[in-house]
């Protein structure tokens, strides 16, 4: 019988870390208030007590933390480290994508780095610009970098095992909005799964719509509401990006022909575009335009009705389902 | 010092200045293009420290690294294959000149990112905090790389986390094409690496033995859990940042001072005046340019990386 606990999608990120660090001596996990305090979001609340010097706090110093990680990867150990905003990924963007891309690729692979990059991003209330941002297409422009959303507490243990388990440096993108939700059923201690894959969150017939990240939840809601009106839509959650499941997005087009995209992300440069774009090459053949809805191309405001108005809502997802289906 | 030492370390630096002078050649030729960072007139450095490093040990260099390579070990010939992309390279091509690794001889890499291998070799380190390998961490980078933030960063990593890292800055006294002096208010660089903490001492980098005193100290006291040290090891480079760098920003009789006490034609002259034969002294150079001149030809004879690889390796 698997093991079964009730955890908060916070929960589920520490029980995940915990048994990564269980699973791999060579594990070692760090950053900014992780380990006396526990990190801002308690994500790693109690892990030193029990791991010892293999858990504990850095300056504030990204650069040095995430170097130190491709450095000390390149000799055996699997680095977890914590980026507490992706917004601070940025001050150390070096090591990211010039260092822990380049390793395995330029050495041809006689050096590796095994890293995970946990972080989290994402608007929420009040949040100022630079505590609010949607990076992900930063990072998927960077071949050699993994990376991963989950956005429900299974998938937040099961993807965060998958990345510390992966040979490459993989990025985990949490929601902090998300940590304290509710808890929900997570099974433990199952085999690692390899990284890549997808969830069908909705099955349906008249679109399919492509989402990751928070917004996943909105899209849920959005379909939920539509169904009044009759329309049934697939609802993929991108859980990992890089490698992103293309083949199912066009196994989806083929029964569906229509496709939405959906992420809190702004619209121009988003990975949306590049979901469309391969939805396009494929030829499958789609029975109207493909959209995307996602914030506008702005810079984020603090104040909570002003930020309302740059990123997409439940009302701007519905209107563009009702768009593509045309009723 | 005995004299057979001498001529080990004078040979030791005519391999590398024949290996840039031959690498130099391949560059005007077209046989090798893109960018190309010479150390010549910085041989002392790369020979007296990397003898003080031991087989576990970690090193990191700049572009400017073809003779660090050489000195930890990595044969010449690889070396040659590398930078003319053959299949023979050490990383296939993949690297080049100015980023290319060699782990498999202690050589963890150049760096094209001016001060990042710093951070680099700080998690080298801190991976020996948990292995057991007693690995020393060596990180060197130029006089222009005090002003990156990821050295200041590692610097001060390193020393709260009392790791044996060693910083050596080669203070060529040009951050590439700028005199250091004018970017800084303070030119005593080690000092920096003192207010954090970091035992500092300033050398003359052109002299084999003295670098390797100071290196060979730091790797003890690296060893032996005092942490980390910081070397500013003053040489001068007597050609241009890159292949092509013409120096007209030196002042006037700046390079032919600073080539009248490069390391080796400084020790060439201590030699002589020990007594040593001009025959000797001179059997040591040709020894070191015919190592090169087989090592470059046998490597333009081995074939081209086939392109098939090219996306081999991106992930595992």
């Amino acid at each position: 019988m698997p093991e079964v606990a009730k955890l908060t999608y916070g929960g589920a990120i520490n029980a995940a870390l915990a048994r990564s660090l269980d699973e791999y001596p060579e594990a070692i996990l760090y950053g900014e208030d992780v380990a006396l305090p526990g990190g801002v979001f308690g994500v790693t609340l109690g892990l030193q007590k029990v791991y010892g010097n293999r858990v504990f706090d850095t300056p504030i110093s990204e650069t040095a933390m995430l170097g130190a990680a491709v450095g000390a990867a390149m000799f055996g150990r699997r680095p977890i480290v914590e980026i507490m905003w992706i917004d601070f990924m940025l001050v150390a963007f070096d090591q990211i994508v010039n260092q822990a891309a380049n390793v395995r690729y330029v050495s041809e692979g006689r050096l590796t780095a095994p890293l995970t990059i946990r972080t989290q991003q994402g608007n929420a209330p009040g949040a100022c610009a630079q505590h609010s941002q949607n990076l992900e297409a930063l990072l998927l422009h960077v071949p050699g970098i993994r990376v991963a959303m989950p956005t429900l507490p299974q998938d937040a243990y099961d993807l965060t095992r998958s990345a510390v388990a992966s040979d490459d440096p993989v990025v985990v993108i949490e929601n902090r909005t998300l940590y304290a939700g509710d808890k929900a059923r997570v099974v433990l201690g199952e085999e690692v799964a390899p990284i890549g894959g997808h969830r069908v969150r909705r099955e349906g017939e008249d679109l399919t719509i492509v989402t990751w990240g928070k917004q996943a939840r909105a899209v849920e809601e959005a379909v939920d509401a539509c169904s009044s009106a009759g329309i049934t839509a697939e609802v993929i959650e991108a859980v990992w990006l890089n490698p992103f499941d293309t083949s199912a997005v066009i196994a989806s087009l083929e029964r569906t022909g229509r496709l939405l995209v959906v992420h809190e992300a702004n619209v121009t440069g988003g990975f949306g575009a590049e979901v469309i774009a391969r939805a396009v090459e494929s030829g499958v053949p789609l029975k109207s335009p493909p959209r995307r809805v996602g914030a506008r191309d702005s810079r984020i405001p603090a104040a909570s009705q002003l930020a309302a108005a740059v990123l997409p809502q439940p009302q701007d997802i519905a209107a563009a389902i009702h768009a593509i289906v045309g009723r | 010092m005995n004299q057979r030492q001498l001529f080990a370390n004078l040979h030791a630096m005519w391999r590398i200045r024949a290996l840039e002078e031959k690498v130099y050649e391949l560059r005007l030729s077209g046989e090798i293009v893109g960018s190309v960072h010479l150390e010549n007139g910085q041989e002392a450095i790369p020979v007296g420290a990397a003898r003080c490093l031991r087989r576990q040990d970690a090193l990191f260099t700049t572009y400017r690294g073809h003779g660090w390579a050489l000195a930890r070990g990595v044969p010449s010939r690889a070396i040659f294959a590398e930078l003319l992309y053959r299949r023979t390279g050490v990383n296939g091509g993949r690297g080049g000149s100015a980023h290319f690794s060699a782990p498999q001889y202690g050589f963890h890499g150049e760096n094209s990112i001016v001060g990042a291998g710093a951070p680099l070799a700080v998690g080298a380190a801190l991976a020996a905090r948990y292995d057991g390998s007693g690995r020393v961490a060596m990180t060197v980078f130029g006089d222009g790389a005090m002003n990156q933030g990821a050295v200041a960063e590692s610097m001060n990593l390193a020393a709260a986390m009392s790791l044996p890292v060693i910083f050596v800055c080669e203070n060529n006294k040009y951050s590439e094409l700028t005199p250091i002096a004018d970017m800084v208010r303070n030119p005593d660089l080690s000092a920096r690496a003192t207010a954090l903490g970091i035992p500092a001492v300033r050398i003359d980098g052109n002299d084999c033995d003295t670098v390797s005193a100071a290196v060979g100290l730091a790797v003890r006291n690296a060893e032996h859990g005092l942490g980390p040290s910081f070397i500013e090891a003053r040489t001068r480079r007597i050609t241009g940042h890159y292949i092509g760098d013409v120096q007209h920003y030196r002042p006037e009789g700046e390079l032919e001072a600073d080539q009248a006490d490069e390391p080796i034609v400084r020790l060439t002259r201590g030699l002589r005046a020990a007594g040593a034969s001009e025959y000797a002294l001179a059997e040591v150079e040709r020894r070191a340019r015919a190592e090169m001149s087989a090592a470059s030809r046998r490597a333009l004879a081995d074939p081209l990386t086939d392109p098939m690889t090219v996306t081999e390796h991106l992930y595992a």
